[in-house]
């Protein structure tokens, strides 16, 4: 017996919301807490099934001023030479509502394959009309594959982060009527 | 291409200061090395005094570091750790420290002591220090160890020793020549 994958993605393109979207990560911290951040600053769009991403480095949001500038710097994800964090997937295979989607994040200058699970939901018709569409999705990746590999000791054992970050992003997609 | 060189004694004959002589031999074609001096008049990290008036001194340091193309740091080791002279004028230089001086700066350390380890420990620590004040830092080693036997009478580098410092001084330019080939044309 197989299970029947529908191709239920819609086509056409659509645009982001920025407005109702996020793109944000977190990671064990101090070995026993999770901390969490987001970009402020997330493009993405789904052109007849095809999904790219982006975010911009520098709209990294995160409590401490002091914490974001190291986030920038070299010692994380170097800014100045990696301005953007950028995602594409033409692979997204969909079994009702729930999507699996593979393609490859590109972090601090390097290339990787990745799957991320999650859901592809709608169309739905908003207040304005027009049609929108929500893709959530979420998937895991060891920070030093990327070459984000700073760390403190602790002085229990063990490192003050984590090597695993989850990613997750909340996206709305909206097809301007015709 | 200009490389400011810090050292982080301020001993008159100090083995750093003559270690940063040794790097200065080394350098390649197109790169000049100007050694900072100022390190014994900075005073002591104060950042009220900062948001008021900040020191010429200071000012003058933070002029330097801007100016250069990337850093060579020579420090001793003080009980196993940088010098405070030169930990303070890097606390002076890491504010405002979302846009301070030495962010995204290609700098590389080397040192030299009079024990076997060649300053290793501060070494550590001084990279340490550069990584979190957002500075791009060669991620190398360069321990001089047994100063007192290392340099001849003349001042004059073990030739072994020499091509170690040598290998340091080419990869510090190889991440300034790496880091403008990234810039986008201004």
């Amino acid at each position: 017996m197989s299970i029947t994958t529908e191709p239920t993605l819609p086509s056409g393109t659509w645009q982001l919301d920025p407005v109702h979207s996020r793109a944000a990560f977190s990671v064990r911290h101090s070995g026993i807490a999770t901390f969490r951040g987001h970009f402020n600053d997330v493009s993405a769009k789904l052109d007849d099934g095809v999904l790219t991403g982006s975010v911009a480095v520098a709209s990294v949001e995160v409590a401490v001023d002091k914490l974001k500038g190291h986030l920038m710097a070299p010692d994380f994800f170097d800014a100045e030479q990696f301005p953007e964090i950028t995602f594409t997937a033409a692979d997204i295979s969909l079994v009702g509502e729930r999507a699996t989607v593979r393609g490859e994040l590109t972090l601090r200058g390097v290339t990787k394959a990745l799957e991320a699970a999650g859901t592809v939901s709608g169309p739905a018709t908003y207040l304005d009309g027009n049609e929108r569409i929500a893709i959530a999705l979420e998937t895991v990746i060891n920070r030093h594959d990327f070459g984000v590999s700073w760390n403190a000791p602790l002085p229990s054992g063990g490192n003050a982060v984590g090597d695993d970050v989850t990613l997750t992003v909340d996206l709305e997609l909206v097809r301007p009527a015709a | 291409m200009k490389v400011l060189g810090i050292v982080g004694s301020l001993r008159s004959g100090s083995y750093n200061a003559q270690l940063m002589a040794a790097a200065a031999e080394t350098l390649p074609a197109g790169v000049e090395l100007e050694v900072y001096d100022g390190l014994r008049v900075i005073p002591p990290f104060d950042e009220e005094r900062d948001a008021t008036s900040a020191p010429e001194d200071v000012a003058a340091l933070r002029r330097a570091v801007a100016e250069a193309d990337g850093i060579l740091f020579a420090t001793p080791e003080y009980n196993g750790s940088i010098p405070g002279q030169l930990k303070n004028a890097l606390d002076w230089v890491s504010v405002p420290f979302e846009h301070n001086v030495l962010r995204n700066k290609p700098v590389a350390v080397i040192g030299t002591s009079t024990g076997m380890f060649g300053a290793v420990w501060a070494q550590a620590d001084l990279r340490k220090v550069l990584g979190l004040i957002g500075a791009r830092v060669l991620d190398r080693d360069t321990p001089v160890p047994l100063a007192q036997t290392a340099f001849d009478a003349d001042g004059a580098l073990d030739t072994e020793l020499l091509e170690a410092v040598s290998a340091a001084v080419r990869d510090l330019v190889e991440l300034v020549r790496t880091r403008e080939q990234a810039q986008p044309a201004a």
